[in-house]
């Protein structure tokens, strides 16, 4: 848009004329709202969140059985670059990244991860939080699920994984939507 | 800086109109009825490339290649919210060396204009529980621009409207987008050739049912089964069928191609060849 980049150039030109006032860049904003600050973890790196029941429930789906799913997304190792990938591919998406920003990416790709090892069932156990709370007031729509897909779908085909058990997993994941959609 | 805050905001936040987010061959292809679907049957999706906050379109254009008569479609579709579809075709038909056998002259062509509507009622092809389709129902209104000659051969009307029910699923566990539908019609030769005859004048149910492997997101194969009536006394009219392949080559073009049988048309038998279709959509 950069129309409106420019009208908004021009429109801001006066005021920066007008008497100094205190510069805004200075002030505390968090402090002056009494926004409480999160400390990141020292060992993992991830910010505290609010307290919630632990339950292999709130994975969202039932796992598969056997091990020919774990072996075509390469195991624990291949789970985790997949997810990495997904993660780093949404965060740079412009259609989506700024969903990511000031979010806890270094937690997502924890629990992303173990969702993907358990639903697949690569021996792990889920740990993080339902989907319907995760995604709360993120306000995803349609259009972006769609292009998390996409990008899912990229990561996996890098990966090798087989197009059927590619979509094994979109299979478990695509009920998911009714939690994830909000508007 | 308010107002910059502020324009850079609305800028940012704002949903474009044409959204463009549904995810590549959700949207179906087009029909030569100009309906999303397969080729020959109309499905529940919603034509364009548009999600459920903004407004999609799509253009087709295809060619059928048959053993006596070669076969012409293009038509425009709107997709609103995911919704609504409305579309347009137009259907040439050209009887090539047969016009002259059937005293029409040599390649006289049939025309007809489809208007279509459909709305989608519940379900998504791909969200949702894997047990709840996407369910829409649909008109189609075809008006033959042969009026005296489609009832010379016996055709009650030269306009027709058809009714459809189409329940479309992709079960991702199998890789397999599964459709059926059901439709009220009394077109013969979709149309072509009018509505309604000697042996039976109002609509009666038929079956349209689609099978498709997905290779790749973008890289679609299937079959089509059509179920028609026979209502002219003077020439029999068969089911058809086809076998696809269907390309999304771009985010916003498709390519089909397809062996395509649809049986006797106006007495003459075995008519079945190849069909081409391209389509856009955004
Ligand atoms: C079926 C699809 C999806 C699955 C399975 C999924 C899974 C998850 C999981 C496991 C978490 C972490 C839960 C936790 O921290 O306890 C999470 C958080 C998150 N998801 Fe998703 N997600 C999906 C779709 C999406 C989409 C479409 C977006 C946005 C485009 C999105 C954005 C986020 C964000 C920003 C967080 C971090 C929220 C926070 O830290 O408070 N997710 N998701």
């Amino acid at each position: 848009m950069p129309f409106a980049l420019a009208f908004a150039l021009l429109a801001a030109q006066p005021v920066a004329d007008a008497a100094p006032q205190e510069d805004p860049s200075t002030i505390d904003w968090e402090k002056e709202f009494g926004v409480e600050k999160k400390v990141r973890d020292p060992v993992t790196g991830e910010l505290p969140v609010d307290p919630y029941t632990q339950s292999p429930a709130n994975a969202g789906a039932t796992p598969f059985n056997g091990e020919s799913m774990a072996k075509a997304f390469g195991g624990q190792d291949g789970i985790r670059k997949i997810v990495g990938r997904l993660v780093d591919l949404s965060e740079t998406d412009p259609r989506i990244s700024d969903i990511f920003k000031n979010q806890d990416t270094v937690r997502l790709r924890r629990t992303l991860s173990e969702q993907f090892c358990y639903l697949l069932d690569a021996g792990c156990t889920y740990t993080g939080r339902d989907m319907k709370s995760s995604h709360k007031d993120l306000g995803v729509t349609r259009a972006d699920l769609n292009a998390l897909v996409e990008n899912l779908q990229q990561a996996m085909r890098e990966a090798k994984v087989p197009f059927p058990a590619q979509n094994r997993l979109l299979a478990k994941l695509a009920p998911m939507d009714r939690d994830i959609v909000e508007r | 800086m308010a107002v910059a805050g502020l324009a850079l905001a609305t800028t940012a936040h704002a949903d474009p109109l044409l959204d463009g987010g549904k995810l590549v061959l959700t949207n179906g292809i087009s029909t030569l009825e100009g309906a999303s679907g397969g080729g020959l049957a109309s499905w529940a999706t919603i034509a364009g490339m548009e999600t459920d906050r903004g407004v999609g379109v799509s253009a087709h254009l295809t060619g059928i290649e048959l053993a006596d008569y070669g076969w012409q479609s293009h038509g425009v579709s709107v997709g609103i919210k995911d919704r609504i579809e409305l579309s347009y075709a137009r259907q040439n038909f050209d009887t090539r060396k047969v016009g002259a056998a059937l005293g029409l002259g040599e390649g006289y062509r049939f025309n007809q204009d489809i208007f279509g509507a459909k709305v989608r009622l519940v379900g998504d092809t791909v969200y949702g529980s894997p047990l709840l389709p996407q369910i829409s129902v649909g008109v189609q209104h075809k008006r033959s621009l042969d009026g005296a000659i489609v009832r010379a051969v016996g055709a009650a009307s030269s306009e027709g409207t058809d009714f459809t029910a189409s329940a479309t699923k992709l079960v991702l566990s199998k890789s397999v987008l599964v459709n059926a539908t059901a439709r009220l019609t009394n077109a013969n030769q979709f149309g072509l050739l009018g509505f309604g005859g000697p042996n039976q004048a109002g609509r009666t149910l038929q079956f349209e049912g689609s099978v498709a492997y997905m290779l790749t997101p973008r890289l679609v194969i299937g079959g089509e089964y059509r179920t028609r009536p026979s209502n002219l006394a003077i020439a029999r009219e068969d089911d058809a069928h086809d076998l696809f392949v269907a390309w999304a080559f771009t985010r916003n073009a498709t390519l089909t191609a397809a062996y395509a049988d649809v049986g006797s048309v106006a007495t003459f038998d075995g008519q079945r060849g190849g069909l081409v279709s391209l389509q856009f959509a955004f």
